[in-house]
Protein backbone atom coordinates (compact mmCIF):
# COMPACT_ATOMS: atom_id res chain seq x y z
CA UNK A 1 0.00 0.00 0.00
CA UNK A 2 1.44 3.43 -0.88
CA UNK A 3 -0.25 6.80 0.07
CA UNK A 4 1.57 8.81 -2.54
CA UNK A 5 -0.02 11.42 -4.33
CA UNK A 6 3.16 12.99 -6.42
CA UNK A 7 6.25 14.87 -6.01
CA UNK A 8 6.02 18.59 -5.58
CA UNK A 9 8.64 21.30 -6.27
CA UNK A 10 9.97 22.78 -3.08
CA UNK A 11 10.41 25.86 -4.73
CA UNK A 12 7.83 26.95 -6.85
CA UNK A 13 4.87 23.95 -5.52
CA UNK A 14 4.74 22.44 -9.55
CA UNK A 15 2.89 18.70 -9.30
CA UNK A 16 4.66 16.06 -11.35
CA UNK A 17 3.94 12.36 -11.51
CA UNK A 18 5.98 9.39 -9.92
CA UNK A 19 8.65 8.84 -11.73
CA UNK A 20 12.56 8.93 -12.25
CA UNK A 21 12.81 12.59 -11.83
CA UNK A 22 14.46 14.97 -9.44
CA UNK A 23 14.28 18.69 -10.37
CA UNK A 24 11.33 21.21 -11.38
CA UNK A 25 11.28 21.77 -15.06
CA UNK A 26 10.52 25.79 -14.11
CA UNK A 27 12.55 26.62 -11.45
CA UNK A 28 15.42 23.63 -11.00
CA UNK A 29 14.00 23.20 -7.11
CA UNK A 30 14.31 20.19 -5.74
CA UNK A 31 11.28 17.44 -6.13
CA UNK A 32 9.06 16.19 -2.93
CA UNK A 33 7.25 13.60 -2.73
CA UNK A 34 3.75 14.10 -1.46
CA UNK A 35 1.33 11.95 1.00
CA UNK A 36 -2.57 12.07 1.34
CA UNK A 37 -1.95 11.91 5.32
CA UNK A 38 -5.74 12.11 5.75
CA UNK A 39 -5.80 7.88 4.49
CA UNK A 40 -2.48 7.14 6.41
CA UNK A 41 -4.09 8.76 9.68
CA UNK A 42 -7.10 6.21 9.24
CA UNK A 43 -4.75 3.15 9.23
CA UNK A 44 -1.41 4.11 11.03
CA UNK A 45 -1.19 3.80 15.20
CA UNK A 46 1.42 3.19 17.44
CA UNK A 47 0.49 0.20 18.15
CA UNK A 48 0.73 -0.44 13.69
CA UNK A 49 4.08 0.55 13.73
CA UNK A 50 5.12 -1.37 16.47
CA UNK A 51 3.35 -4.27 15.33
CA UNK A 52 5.68 -4.05 11.93
CA UNK A 53 9.34 -5.78 11.17
CA UNK A 54 12.53 -4.48 13.04
CA UNK A 55 13.79 -2.26 10.19
CA UNK A 56 12.79 1.08 8.26
CA UNK A 57 10.07 -1.04 6.88
CA UNK A 58 8.06 -0.85 9.85
CA UNK A 59 7.27 3.29 8.64
CA UNK A 60 6.28 2.15 5.10
CA UNK A 61 3.58 3.91 5.31
CA UNK A 62 5.42 6.65 5.24
CA UNK A 63 7.66 5.71 2.44
CA UNK A 64 7.00 6.25 -0.93
CA UNK A 65 6.92 2.52 -2.04
CA UNK A 66 4.49 -0.38 -2.70
CA UNK A 67 6.54 -2.58 -0.73
CA UNK A 68 6.60 -5.28 -3.94
CA UNK A 69 8.56 -6.17 -2.07
CA UNK A 70 10.85 -4.23 -0.60
CA UNK A 71 14.87 -4.24 -1.01
CA UNK A 72 15.91 -5.13 2.60
CA UNK A 73 19.32 -6.33 3.87
CA UNK A 74 18.06 -5.18 7.33
CA UNK A 75 18.47 -1.92 7.63
CA UNK A 76 17.35 0.48 10.85
CA UNK A 77 16.09 0.36 13.92
CA UNK A 78 19.39 0.55 15.46
CA UNK A 79 19.90 1.13 18.99
CA UNK A 80 19.39 4.23 20.52
CA UNK A 81 21.54 4.14 23.75
CA UNK A 82 21.80 5.90 26.74
CA UNK A 83 25.22 7.97 26.81
CA UNK A 84 25.34 9.05 30.65
CA UNK A 85 29.48 9.00 30.93
CA UNK A 86 29.39 11.00 27.94
CA UNK A 87 26.79 13.18 29.28
CA UNK A 88 27.89 13.53 32.70
CA UNK A 89 31.76 14.85 30.72
CA UNK A 90 29.66 17.19 28.93
CA UNK A 91 27.12 18.15 31.69
CA UNK A 92 24.36 17.25 29.77
CA UNK A 93 21.80 15.49 31.56
CA UNK A 94 19.84 13.09 29.51
CA UNK A 95 21.83 12.38 26.08
CA UNK A 96 21.49 9.17 23.73
CA UNK A 97 23.15 8.01 20.78
CA UNK A 98 21.66 7.36 17.69
CA UNK A 99 23.94 4.41 16.93
CA UNK A 100 23.34 3.80 12.97
CA UNK A 101 27.12 2.19 12.71
CA UNK A 102 24.94 -0.92 12.94
CA UNK A 103 23.27 -1.06 9.28
CA UNK A 104 24.18 -3.67 6.97
CA UNK A 105 26.99 -1.37 5.49
CA UNK A 106 27.64 0.52 8.40
CA UNK A 107 26.02 3.73 7.63
CA UNK A 108 22.90 5.42 7.51
CA UNK A 109 22.96 5.54 3.97
CA UNK A 110 21.41 1.93 3.92
CA UNK A 111 18.37 3.42 4.45
CA UNK A 112 18.02 5.84 1.80
CA UNK A 113 19.41 3.28 -0.55
CA UNK A 114 17.00 0.60 0.64
CA UNK A 115 14.16 3.02 -0.29
CA UNK A 116 15.84 4.57 -3.58
CA UNK A 117 16.60 1.06 -4.76
CA UNK A 118 13.35 -0.16 -4.13
CA UNK A 119 11.67 2.32 -6.22
CA UNK A 120 14.29 2.59 -8.91
CA UNK A 121 12.86 -1.46 -9.11
CA UNK A 122 9.20 -0.82 -9.02
CA UNK A 123 9.71 1.78 -11.64
CA UNK A 124 11.71 -1.00 -13.95
CA UNK A 125 15.08 0.63 -13.88
CA UNK A 126 17.90 -2.05 -14.08
CA UNK A 127 20.75 -0.46 -13.28
CA UNK A 128 22.28 1.18 -10.17
CA UNK A 129 24.63 4.02 -9.77
CA UNK A 130 25.68 7.13 -7.83
CA UNK A 131 28.16 9.60 -7.27
CA UNK A 132 29.04 9.02 -3.47
CA UNK A 133 32.03 10.02 -1.00
CA UNK A 134 31.73 6.39 0.05
CA UNK A 135 29.23 5.30 2.27
CA UNK A 136 26.59 5.76 -0.26
CA UNK A 137 29.42 3.95 -2.41
CA UNK A 138 29.82 0.63 -0.11
CA UNK A 139 25.51 0.60 0.49
CA UNK A 140 24.46 0.76 -3.45
CA UNK A 141 26.95 -1.45 -4.50
CA UNK A 142 25.66 -4.05 -1.45
CA UNK A 143 21.88 -3.00 -2.21
CA UNK A 144 22.95 -4.06 -6.39
CA UNK A 145 24.00 -6.84 -5.51
CA UNK A 146 21.17 -8.08 -3.13
CA UNK A 147 18.58 -6.92 -5.82
CA UNK A 148 20.44 -8.20 -9.01
CA UNK A 149 20.87 -5.04 -10.62
CA UNK A 150 23.94 -4.18 -12.63
CA UNK A 151 25.88 -1.16 -10.66
CA UNK A 152 28.16 1.75 -11.67
CA UNK A 153 29.65 3.76 -8.79
CA UNK A 154 31.47 6.38 -8.79
CA UNK A 155 34.03 7.60 -5.92
CA UNK A 156 36.83 10.36 -6.03
CA UNK A 157 39.80 8.36 -6.21
CA UNK A 158 41.91 9.37 -3.52
CA UNK A 159 39.15 7.81 -0.77
CA UNK A 160 39.86 6.24 2.17
CA UNK A 161 40.79 2.43 1.52
CA UNK A 162 38.43 0.17 3.30
CA UNK A 163 35.87 2.63 1.90
CA UNK A 164 37.04 1.68 -2.08
CA UNK A 165 37.43 -2.19 -0.92
CA UNK A 166 33.95 -2.11 0.49
CA UNK A 167 32.50 -0.70 -3.00
CA UNK A 168 34.46 -2.87 -4.72
CA UNK A 169 34.04 -6.65 -2.83
CA UNK A 170 29.94 -6.79 -4.49
CA UNK A 171 31.29 -7.04 -8.09
CA UNK A 172 29.74 -3.62 -9.42
CA UNK A 173 31.47 -1.12 -11.80
CA UNK A 174 33.67 1.03 -9.26
CA UNK A 175 34.87 4.16 -11.25
CA UNK A 176 37.64 5.99 -9.38
CA UNK A 177 37.45 9.41 -10.83
CA UNK A 178 40.50 12.19 -10.43
CA UNK A 179 38.39 14.64 -8.62
CA UNK A 180 36.80 16.22 -5.68
CA UNK A 181 33.14 14.89 -4.47
CA UNK A 182 31.73 18.22 -6.17
CA UNK A 183 33.52 16.90 -9.77
CA UNK A 184 31.95 13.36 -9.14
CA UNK A 185 28.63 14.92 -8.26
CA UNK A 186 28.82 17.06 -11.53
CA UNK A 187 29.87 14.26 -13.62
CA UNK A 188 27.07 12.06 -12.26
CA UNK A 189 24.20 14.75 -12.61
CA UNK A 190 25.59 14.77 -16.58
CA UNK A 191 25.36 11.29 -16.95
CA UNK A 192 22.15 11.02 -15.45
CA UNK A 193 20.67 12.96 -18.47
CA UNK A 194 22.72 10.61 -20.66
CA UNK A 195 22.09 7.33 -19.20
CA UNK A 196 18.01 8.58 -18.14
CA UNK A 197 16.95 4.65 -17.85
CA UNK A 198 19.70 4.19 -14.85
CA UNK A 199 18.75 4.83 -11.36
CA UNK A 200 21.56 7.12 -10.18
CA UNK A 201 20.03 7.04 -6.13
CA UNK A 202 21.02 10.42 -5.22
CA UNK A 203 20.20 12.37 -8.83
CA UNK A 204 17.42 11.50 -10.46
CA UNK A 205 15.74 9.30 -7.85
CA UNK A 206 16.98 11.34 -5.32
CA UNK A 207 13.17 12.39 -4.07
CA UNK A 208 12.35 8.93 -2.96
CA UNK A 209 16.14 8.10 -1.82
CA UNK A 210 16.23 11.25 0.43
CA UNK A 211 12.76 9.87 2.24
CA UNK A 212 14.79 7.09 3.92
CA UNK A 213 16.13 9.43 5.87
CA UNK A 214 13.23 10.34 8.02
CA UNK A 215 13.14 7.26 9.47
CA UNK A 216 15.93 7.91 11.81
CA UNK A 217 13.37 10.81 13.11
CA UNK A 218 10.41 8.25 13.37
CA UNK A 219 12.69 5.76 15.50
CA UNK A 220 14.35 8.38 17.81
CA UNK A 221 10.59 9.08 18.75
CA UNK A 222 9.22 5.43 18.53
CA UNK A 223 12.89 4.44 20.96
CA UNK A 224 11.91 7.28 23.38
CA UNK A 225 8.69 6.15 24.47
CA UNK A 226 6.79 8.21 21.36
CA UNK A 227 8.32 11.66 23.20
CA UNK A 228 9.98 13.97 20.79
CA UNK A 229 13.53 15.16 21.90
CA UNK A 230 14.66 18.61 22.66
CA UNK A 231 17.41 18.80 20.61
CA UNK A 232 19.22 16.70 17.78
CA UNK A 233 22.61 17.13 16.56
CA UNK A 234 22.93 15.91 12.75
CA UNK A 235 26.01 15.76 10.88
CA UNK A 236 25.63 17.83 7.67
CA UNK A 237 27.08 16.91 3.77
CA UNK A 238 24.31 17.78 1.23
CA UNK A 239 22.05 18.80 4.18
CA UNK A 240 19.21 15.98 3.00
CA UNK A 241 19.48 14.14 5.61
CA UNK A 242 18.86 17.31 8.41
CA UNK A 243 16.05 18.52 6.33
CA UNK A 244 14.59 14.63 6.24
CA UNK A 245 15.03 14.46 9.94
CA UNK A 246 13.05 17.67 10.50
CA UNK A 247 9.97 16.32 8.37
CA UNK A 248 9.98 12.98 10.10
CA UNK A 249 9.43 14.98 13.39
CA UNK A 250 6.82 17.01 11.53
CA UNK A 251 5.19 14.32 10.02
CA UNK A 252 4.81 12.24 13.20
CA UNK A 253 3.28 15.52 14.95
CA UNK A 254 0.61 15.45 11.66
CA UNK A 255 -0.67 12.10 12.29
CA UNK A 256 -0.58 12.47 15.74
CA UNK A 257 1.48 9.99 16.89
CA UNK A 258 3.65 12.25 18.53
CA UNK A 259 3.18 15.58 20.39
CA UNK A 260 3.47 19.11 17.72
CA UNK A 261 7.09 18.90 16.84
CA UNK A 262 9.10 22.05 18.81
CA UNK A 263 12.10 19.49 18.08
CA UNK A 264 15.98 22.28 17.37
CA UNK A 265 18.02 20.39 15.22
CA UNK A 266 21.99 21.19 15.32
CA UNK A 267 24.43 20.73 12.14
CA UNK A 268 27.70 19.58 12.30
CA UNK A 269 30.61 20.36 9.48
CA UNK A 270 34.09 20.01 9.40
CA UNK A 271 35.62 23.17 9.06
CA UNK A 272 37.71 22.34 5.94
CA UNK A 273 34.05 21.43 4.58
CA UNK A 274 31.67 23.41 6.35
CA UNK A 275 29.16 26.08 3.74
CA UNK A 276 25.93 25.16 5.49
CA UNK A 277 27.84 26.26 9.54
CA UNK A 278 29.32 29.26 7.83
CA UNK A 279 26.68 30.48 6.50
CA UNK A 280 24.78 29.99 9.91
CA UNK A 281 27.26 31.56 12.27
CA UNK A 282 27.47 34.64 9.62
CA UNK A 283 24.15 35.22 9.28
CA UNK A 284 24.17 34.88 5.76
CA UNK A 285 20.92 33.92 3.34
CA UNK A 286 23.25 32.55 0.80
CA UNK A 287 25.65 29.42 0.55
CA UNK A 288 28.80 29.77 -0.62
CA UNK A 289 30.66 26.77 -2.50
CA UNK A 290 34.27 25.95 -1.18
CA UNK A 291 36.94 23.56 -1.74
CA UNK A 292 36.65 21.05 0.73
CA UNK A 293 39.95 20.10 2.64
CA UNK A 294 39.12 17.75 5.77
CA UNK A 295 39.39 14.25 6.52
CA UNK A 296 36.25 13.58 7.12
CA UNK A 297 35.75 12.87 3.52
CA UNK A 298 32.10 10.92 3.68
CA UNK A 299 31.16 14.96 4.63
CA UNK A 300 33.34 16.35 2.10
CA UNK A 301 29.94 18.32 -0.07
CA UNK A 302 31.39 22.04 -1.09
CA UNK A 303 28.16 22.74 -3.32
CA UNK A 304 25.86 21.03 -0.90
CA UNK A 305 22.43 21.02 -2.99
CA UNK A 306 20.16 21.01 0.78
CA UNK A 307 22.34 22.83 1.87
CA UNK A 308 20.06 26.20 1.63
CA UNK A 309 17.23 24.06 3.51
CA UNK A 310 19.71 22.63 5.93
CA UNK A 311 20.83 26.33 7.14
CA UNK A 312 16.57 27.52 6.70
CA UNK A 313 15.67 24.15 8.96
CA UNK A 314 18.41 25.09 11.78
CA UNK A 315 17.44 28.67 12.09
CA UNK A 316 13.27 27.62 12.00
CA UNK A 317 13.98 24.77 14.89
CA UNK A 318 16.04 27.71 16.68
CA UNK A 319 19.61 24.85 16.18
CA UNK A 320 22.66 26.06 16.08
CA UNK A 321 25.91 24.57 13.90
CA UNK A 322 29.52 24.10 14.82
CA UNK A 323 32.63 23.80 12.22
CA UNK A 324 35.49 21.60 14.21
CA UNK A 325 38.95 20.91 12.70
CA UNK A 326 40.46 17.64 12.13
CA UNK A 327 42.53 17.36 15.40
CA UNK A 328 38.54 18.47 16.89
CA UNK A 329 36.93 15.17 15.45
CA UNK A 330 39.63 13.01 16.05
CA UNK A 331 39.20 13.54 19.30
CA UNK A 332 35.53 13.65 19.17
CA UNK A 333 35.50 9.69 17.75
CA UNK A 334 38.13 8.73 20.99
CA UNK A 335 35.88 10.28 23.28
CA UNK A 336 32.36 8.87 22.22
CA UNK A 337 34.25 5.22 21.90
CA UNK A 338 36.30 5.41 25.32
CA UNK A 339 32.62 6.53 27.15
CA UNK A 340 30.18 4.68 25.34
CA UNK A 341 31.84 2.29 23.56
CA UNK A 342 30.81 3.20 19.99
CA UNK A 343 33.42 3.40 17.74
CA UNK A 344 32.57 5.89 14.61
CA UNK A 345 34.27 7.00 11.30
CA UNK A 346 34.90 10.78 11.34
CA UNK A 347 31.55 11.97 10.61
CA UNK A 348 30.19 10.39 13.62
CA UNK A 349 33.57 12.32 15.01
CA UNK A 350 32.38 15.73 13.56
CA UNK A 351 29.39 15.04 15.35
CA UNK A 352 30.41 14.46 18.95
CA UNK A 353 33.11 17.04 18.31
CA UNK A 354 30.21 19.41 17.41
CA UNK A 355 28.52 18.70 20.22
CA UNK A 356 31.13 19.37 22.52
CA UNK A 357 30.84 22.73 20.94
CA UNK A 358 27.29 23.35 21.11
CA UNK A 359 27.22 22.73 24.51
CA UNK A 360 30.08 24.52 25.55
CA UNK A 361 28.77 27.74 23.30
CA UNK A 362 25.32 27.55 25.35
CA UNK A 363 23.07 26.55 22.39
CA UNK A 364 22.72 22.96 23.56
CA UNK A 365 20.94 23.52 27.71
CA UNK A 366 21.64 21.01 29.87
CA UNK A 367 18.77 20.57 31.21
CA UNK A 368 17.35 19.34 27.36
CA UNK A 369 17.26 15.64 25.90
CA UNK A 370 19.62 15.57 23.28
CA UNK A 371 19.96 12.74 20.56
CA UNK A 372 23.51 12.62 18.89
CA UNK A 373 23.46 11.00 15.25
CA UNK A 374 26.39 8.80 14.99
CA UNK A 375 25.74 7.89 11.36
CA UNK A 376 28.81 5.94 10.38
CA UNK A 377 31.12 3.28 11.56
CA UNK A 378 34.62 3.51 12.38
CA UNK A 379 35.95 0.53 10.51
CA UNK A 380 35.63 2.60 7.47
CA UNK A 381 38.34 5.55 8.53
CA UNK A 382 40.42 3.90 10.36
CA UNK A 383 43.43 5.54 8.42
CA UNK A 384 42.08 8.68 9.95
CA UNK A 385 43.36 7.84 12.93
CA UNK A 386 46.92 7.60 12.02
CA UNK A 387 49.18 6.30 14.59
CA UNK A 388 47.16 7.81 17.41
CA UNK A 389 46.29 3.91 17.86
CA UNK A 390 47.93 1.32 18.62
CA UNK A 391 49.52 -0.93 21.39
CA UNK A 392 50.09 0.39 24.95
CA UNK A 393 53.13 -2.04 25.03
CA UNK A 394 54.54 -4.57 23.20
CA UNK A 395 55.88 -7.62 25.47
CA UNK A 396 57.64 -10.82 25.26
CA UNK A 397 55.61 -13.74 25.65
CA UNK A 398 56.37 -14.66 29.18
CA UNK A 399 54.78 -13.42 32.62
CA UNK A 400 58.00 -11.19 33.69
CA UNK A 401 57.74 -9.05 30.67
CA UNK A 402 53.89 -8.75 31.22
CA UNK A 403 54.50 -8.03 35.14
CA UNK A 404 57.24 -5.65 34.32
CA UNK A 405 54.97 -3.40 31.98
CA UNK A 406 52.04 -3.96 34.58
CA UNK A 407 54.30 -1.93 37.39
CA UNK A 408 56.21 0.32 35.25
CA UNK B 1 33.02 34.29 -30.72
CA UNK B 2 30.49 31.29 -30.82
CA UNK B 3 30.24 28.97 -27.53
CA UNK B 4 28.95 25.48 -27.02
CA UNK B 5 26.72 25.25 -24.44
CA UNK B 6 24.99 21.72 -22.79
CA UNK B 7 21.71 22.55 -22.10
CA UNK B 8 19.89 20.15 -19.09
CA UNK B 9 17.04 17.95 -19.51
CA UNK B 10 14.72 20.31 -18.02
CA UNK B 11 15.27 23.46 -20.53
CA UNK B 12 15.47 21.01 -23.66
CA UNK B 13 11.51 21.92 -24.56
CA UNK B 14 12.71 25.56 -24.81
CA UNK B 15 15.43 24.04 -26.97
CA UNK B 16 13.60 21.94 -29.89
CA UNK B 17 14.98 19.31 -27.65
CA UNK B 18 19.05 20.04 -28.36
CA UNK B 19 21.30 18.65 -25.68
CA UNK B 20 24.18 21.11 -27.07
CA UNK B 21 23.35 24.21 -28.68
CA UNK B 22 25.94 26.93 -30.14
CA UNK B 23 25.38 30.98 -29.29
CA UNK B 24 27.39 34.12 -29.47
CA UNK B 25 28.98 36.01 -26.21
CA UNK B 26 32.56 36.39 -24.98
CA UNK B 27 31.07 36.17 -20.79
CA UNK B 28 28.38 34.12 -19.48
CA UNK B 29 26.35 36.78 -18.93
CA UNK B 30 26.19 37.82 -23.21
CA UNK B 31 25.51 33.44 -23.57
CA UNK B 32 22.44 34.07 -21.67
CA UNK B 33 21.17 36.99 -23.16
CA UNK B 34 21.95 34.93 -26.55
CA UNK B 35 20.72 31.96 -25.48
CA UNK B 36 17.32 34.00 -24.64
CA UNK B 37 17.25 35.95 -27.82
CA UNK B 38 16.97 32.46 -29.54
CA UNK B 39 15.43 30.64 -27.47
CA UNK B 40 12.66 32.65 -25.59
CA UNK B 41 11.84 32.00 -22.01
CA UNK B 42 15.23 30.12 -21.43
CA UNK B 43 16.52 33.49 -19.54
CA UNK B 44 13.83 33.51 -16.22
CA UNK B 45 14.71 29.76 -15.85
CA UNK B 46 18.28 30.53 -15.47
CA UNK B 47 18.19 34.05 -13.88
CA UNK B 48 15.79 35.28 -10.49
CA UNK B 49 13.81 38.61 -11.04
CA UNK B 50 17.33 40.32 -9.72
CA UNK B 51 18.85 38.81 -12.51
CA UNK B 52 21.02 36.42 -10.57
CA UNK B 53 21.81 32.59 -11.14
CA UNK B 54 18.89 31.06 -9.41
CA UNK B 55 19.64 28.96 -6.41
CA UNK B 56 19.38 25.54 -7.57
CA UNK B 57 21.27 26.01 -11.00
CA UNK B 58 25.06 25.09 -11.54
CA UNK B 59 26.52 26.38 -14.27
CA UNK B 60 29.93 25.31 -15.21
CA UNK B 61 33.05 27.15 -17.60
CA UNK B 62 34.51 23.52 -19.05
CA UNK B 63 35.23 22.10 -15.26
CA UNK B 64 34.84 25.02 -12.64
CA UNK B 65 31.28 26.23 -11.61
CA UNK B 66 31.32 29.70 -12.22
CA UNK B 67 31.09 30.85 -8.83
CA UNK B 68 34.14 30.11 -8.15
CA UNK B 69 35.32 32.15 -11.13
CA UNK B 70 33.36 35.86 -11.34
CA UNK B 71 30.04 34.72 -11.42
CA UNK B 72 28.08 35.57 -14.49
CA UNK B 73 30.95 38.16 -15.64
CA UNK B 74 33.32 35.21 -16.17
CA UNK B 75 34.73 35.81 -19.74
CA UNK B 76 34.83 32.75 -21.66
CA UNK B 77 37.56 31.73 -24.16
CA UNK B 78 37.56 30.77 -27.67
CA UNK B 79 36.84 26.74 -27.41
CA UNK B 80 35.71 26.98 -24.12
CA UNK B 81 32.13 24.93 -23.27
CA UNK B 82 29.35 26.01 -20.92
CA UNK B 83 27.28 23.45 -19.18
CA UNK B 84 23.88 24.25 -17.13
CA UNK B 85 23.41 21.79 -14.52
CA UNK B 86 20.91 21.11 -12.07
CA UNK B 87 21.80 21.85 -8.63
CA UNK B 88 19.70 19.36 -6.70
CA UNK B 89 21.82 16.14 -6.79
CA UNK B 90 24.43 14.60 -4.64
CA UNK B 91 24.83 13.25 -0.87
C1 LIG C 1 28.40 8.86 7.59
C2 LIG C 1 27.68 10.00 6.96
N1 LIG C 1 26.99 10.82 7.75
C3 LIG C 1 26.32 11.87 7.24
C4 LIG C 1 26.33 12.18 5.89
C5 LIG C 1 25.60 13.40 5.41
O1 LIG C 1 24.47 13.15 4.68
P1 LIG C 1 23.76 14.26 3.78
O2 LIG C 1 24.50 14.29 2.47
O3 LIG C 1 22.38 13.77 3.63
O4 LIG C 1 23.86 15.58 4.49
C6 LIG C 1 27.04 11.34 5.03
C7 LIG C 1 27.04 11.64 3.58
O5 LIG C 1 27.70 11.02 2.78
C8 LIG C 1 27.73 10.23 5.57
O6 LIG C 1 28.43 9.39 4.79
ZN1 LIG D 1 9.68 24.67 -9.26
Amino acid sequence: MSFVEGLSCRECGRMYPISAYNACEFCFGPLEVTYDYEAIKKVISRESIEAGPQTIWRYSDLLPTKATPNLDLGTGYTPLLRADHLASELGLRNLYIKDDTRNPTGSFKDRVVSVALSKARELGLKVAACPSTGNLANSVAAHAARAGMEAYIFVPANLEHNKIAMSAIFGGNLIAVDGNYDQVNRLCAELAMIHDNWAFVNVNVRPYYAEGSKTLAFEVVEQLGWQLPDHVVVPIASGSQLTKIHKGFNELATLGLSEENHVRISGAQALGCSPVAQAFLSNADYITPVKPDTIAKSLAIGNPADGWYALETIRKTGGGAAAVSDEELLEGIRLLAKTEGVFAETAGGVTIASLVKLVSSGVIKPDETVVAYITGNGLKTIEALGDKVGPTTTISPNIDSFEEFLHR
Amino acid sequence: MSVTVRIPTQLRSLTDGLAEVQVEGGTVKEVVTNLEQTYPGIGERLLDESGALRRFVNVYLVDEDIRFLQGLDTEINSGQSLSIVPAVAGG
